[in-house]
């Protein structure tokens, strides 16, 4: 259990990795290759990036054919919620994040 | 093969033959899927629904493939819309002292609805059905 929520918080320690899981959030299932060309950085260094989310089991790989996909994994992410989000709190906290998110997409906007 | 839309994967300090009775018992799926239960007699060929506890049918479908403790595949359709159909796959996989499940649900008809409704569902029934089966209790996932 503490090994594999050690391996998370690693893997998420990391810019790049964390801009690998947003792109894989915005199209899942993606190659390699269609990786690669979202982001700013070798193909060697996201395969090795990709090995960590794969260990830390926050991405998953199906392969169709030849080709492998790799899909965001949220259910590490969402024990880790679970062990310090007490049920009763979700909704104000929800709340609580899309007024944050309102009032700073308004000042963006603004500026 | 349609590229699949999601695809969860937990391992869970378990066996694949508690794993499989905790996807298809109605006694255990209540225990830690929002007290819902899924209900078939799991042969190919064969019927299988969702269930509130009032026994409202919240999903259904047909069963695809079966293999106990191993593999699973479903249609799964909006009983007010049919249409509205998709599959989801259950593989189990054993490893070491521990079961690797994972499901995969794709093959969504163009403007499904469905999508919204599972998108957020599954990590929270596999992080509860983890949970249900290493500690015997699992979490409370639909309150508000």
């Amino acid at each position: 259990m503490f090994r594999e929520m050690d391996a998370v918080f690693k893997a998420l320690a990391d810019e790049s990795r964390r801009a690998l899981l947003d792109q894989l959030h915005k199209s899942n299932g993606q190659t390699l290759g269609e990786l690669c060309e979202h982001l700013d950085m070798t193909r060697q260094a996201v395969t090795k990036h990709l090995l960590l989310l794969e260990d830390a089991k926050l991405v998953v790989v199906v392969w169709r054919g030849r080709e492998k996909l790799h899909y965001l994994n949220p259910v590490p992410l969402q024990e880790i919620y679970g062990r310090w989000i007490g049920k009763y709190e979700r909704h104000r906290l929800q709340a609580l994040s899309d007024l944050k998110k309102g009032l700073e997409d308004n000042k963006t906007k603004k500026e | 093969m349609q590229k699949p839309k999601f695809v969860y994967t937990t391992y869970i300090r378990s066996t694949p033959k508690k794993t499989w009775d905790a996807i298809c018992k109605p006694e255990f799926t209540r225990q830690y899927w929002g007290e819902m239960t899924n209900v078939s007699d799991w042969k190919k060929g064969s019927k299988w629904e969702h269930h509130n506890p009032e026994h409202e049918v919240w999903v259904t479908g047909k069963v695809i493939e079966s293999i106990p403790t191993k593999r699973l595949v479903l249609t799964w359709a909006d009983p007010d819309d049919l249409a509205d159909k998709s599959r989801v796959t259950f593989e189990i996989e054993a490893m070491e002292d521990m079961t690797c499940l994972t499901v995969t649900h794709g093959s969504f008809t163009a403007g499904s609805t469905m999508v919204k409704k599972v998108s957020g569902g599954w990590p929270r029934v596999l992080s509860s059905l983890k949970t249900f089966l290493e500690t015997g209790k699992g979490l409370n996932i639909f309150c508000k």
